[in-house]
């Protein structure tokens, strides 16, 4: 594994970090973060529920019910189908925070019925540490995630 | 949204509960993506294998062949990418039955709501390209960049089930490369070396991605010498997609939105510039060789061979004999001109196997690799190498000849090679 998740950084409890866009339900879970891109079939094993693409900062990591945190929306176009196939398999993320969301993954989350936010003004992989318990809120006019 | 008076109808479910739920759906990715209004679109292209679709989707699209024939057509042509399967030579991957009962039914779900079964990510060079200024909603990364930068229509990338609902609703929310503003180049390269090789291309491709970043990006290439040809614009544009996200690229004199530099940079803006040589080329193709000796097998796929490339594939192996497993993946339109062409039969008598209509990383890839022993693979293909690492395998990036030369020495790859 080269790199690995991002883990520096203060706490910074109740700190809210406002996203441009946001969709789905509220979700609370502990986050999963890296400063690396995303996508479900570029970079993960979908049936053991892992990160698989070795360059990826998270490979070997599990994502099942986690809050992924990442830098930008990467690859082909799969996603739009596979995360409604996750969630139809329950092995699937709890939500996805991303700094550059793509259109696929916007698509892939309406038609999952998915938790997914993007667009903050800072590094949001920097902003919030590996292993913090999370809360991610698209349902308001101002979509957010803090550190609960 | 400023929705029309039929676009409200299609969502009052005026047009039956497809178009109902393929408008919403539109909406939703619309405001999301800030969208003020829909646009017209001439054709869909739909990215649907059951390794993505999984059998959830693949029922999900089977809830809608119930629906009287008026309530589920889609509205203009809508064709297919490539299928997980060669039906013909699935017993030669190994594919599994249920992979075949799930191709099955998912194609004939498409069948029955008037989608062509074309099975290709190379439409633009076999079906309809699209003319400038076109608007359309093609899925396949590659498929969308080509057209986009090569063709000078205007597609963002869509998604099956977005292809699928701008099948059914004939338009698609507006925003991204459908507007001009997105267009513009956002950063150059300053090419110093012409590019050979189709992996050459390839690499440059997947460097520029890198580059990139993200799907905003629109990178601006100076340096061209001479006018690429299409395979090389294939191959490098879907590397700069996979590896980057990237939707939209200009070549400065070359492709129609950029025969002059200043078309696509607006006067005075100062652009980040990367230059490319020859030595990074090199270094980017080098880095997937590291520590891998020899391989289990050698793909041609990701994209779709033309009949160029199956021409040129044929010849080299004229009067040689593989040792390790080479597949050669084309479209259902490219495949019957090899057969009477005599390509499929020269590839074959060296020992390879042409496969048709589908794609090596979109068929239970790393299903295959179990049921077949393989690890390690050879391809001149950069979008290949940079998906397929993800389903276990160590991909090695080289040249077609290099490919074949490998393939004859028992998958030992020849010293030197990339």
């Amino acid at each position: 594994m080269r790199g690995g998740p991002h883990s520096g950084g203060v706490v910074m409890s109740g700190k809210i970090f406002h996203a441009a866009a946001g969709m789905g339900r509220k979700v609370r879970a502990q986050a999963l973060v890296a400063s690396d891109g995303f996508s479900a079939r570029y970079d993960l094993d979908r049936i053991r529920g892992v990160f698989s693409r070795p360059e990826h900062k998270l490979a070997g990591e599990t994502y099942q019910g986690r809050v992924l945190v990442l830098d930008a929306a990467k690859g082909g176009v799969a996603t739009a189908w596979m995360l409604h196939e996750m969630k139809s398999r329950g092995v699937m993320p709890a939500a996805l925070v991303l700094n550059r969301a793509n259109p696929i993954m916007v698509q892939g989350a309406a038609l999952a019925d998915f938790t997914m936010i993007s667009g903050f003004d800072c590094d949001i992989t920097k902003a919030i540490p590996n292993g913090a318990e999370v809360e991610v809120d698209p349902t308001g006019e101002r979509p957010f995630i803090r550190v609960v | 949204m400023k929705l029309s008076d039929e676009e409200l109808a299609m969502r009052r479910g005026e047009f039956g509960p497809l178009r109902q739920w393929a408008i919403e759906h539109q909406i939703r990715v619309g405001s999301y993506l800030g969208a003020a209004d829909f646009v017209p679109v001439s054709q869909a292209h739909i990215m649907a294998d059951t390794e993505s679709l999984g059998r959830a989707g693949v029922e999900w699209l089977e809830n809608w062949v119930v629906l009287p024939e008026r309530e589920r057509r889609v509205r203009i042509p809508t064709i297919t990418d490539p299928r997980g399967t060669d039906f013909a030579q699935a017993h030669r991957l190994k594919q599994q039955p249920w992979m075949l009962e799930l191709e099955r039914r998912a194609i004939a779900a498409f069948e029955a709501l008037g989608v062509l079964m074309t099975d290709t990510c190379i439409n633009y060079q076999t079906i309809m390209p699209p003319v400038h200024g076109e608007h359309v909603a093609y899925g396949d990364t590659g498929v969308v960049i080509y057209c986009n930068s090569v063709c000078g229509a205007r597609s963002n990338f869509e998604g099956g089930p977005s292809a699928l609902s701008a099948g059914m609703t004939g338009r698609t929310p507006r925003y991204g490369f459908h507007l001009d503003a997105q267009r513009q180049g956002t950063f150059l390269v300053e090419l110093s070396w012409m590019p050979h090789e189709l992996n050459d291309w390839g690499a440059l491709g997947g460097m520029i991605g890198c580059l990139a970043g993200d799907y905003s990006q629109v990178p601006a290439v100076i340096g061209i010498e001479q006018v690429p040809g299409p395979d090389e614009l294939k191959h490098f544009g879907a590397a700069l997609a996979s590896f980057g996200s990237v939707a939209l690229f200009h070549i400065a004199g070359v492709t129609p939105e950029a025969m002059r530099l200043d078309d696509v940079v607006a006067a005075g803006r100062d652009l980040p510039t990367y230059p490319i040589g020859e030595a990074d080329i090199r270094a980017f193709q080098r880095r997937y060789a590291e520590n891998v000796g020899a391989v289990d097998l050698v793909v041609f796929s990701a994209p779709q061979l033309s009949l160029i490339e199956m021409q040129k594939l044929a010849g080299l192996l004229d009067a040689r004999q593989l040792n390790i497993p080479l597949l050669a993946v084309t479209s259902p339109q490219v495949k019957p001109d090899c057969d009477r062409l005599g390509f499929t039969a020269r590839i074959e008598a060296a020992g390879g196997t042409v496969l048709s209509g589908m794609c090596f990383y979109q068929s239970y890839a790393r299903e295959m690799a179990e049921a077949n022993g393989w690890r390690r693979l050879a391809t001149n293909s950069a979008k290949l190498v940079n998906i397929i690492g993800g389903y276990g395998y160590r991909p090695v990036l080289l040249s077609m000849e290099q490919c074949v030369e490998a393939a004859c020495a028992g998958g030992h790859i020849p010293a030197g090679s990339s």
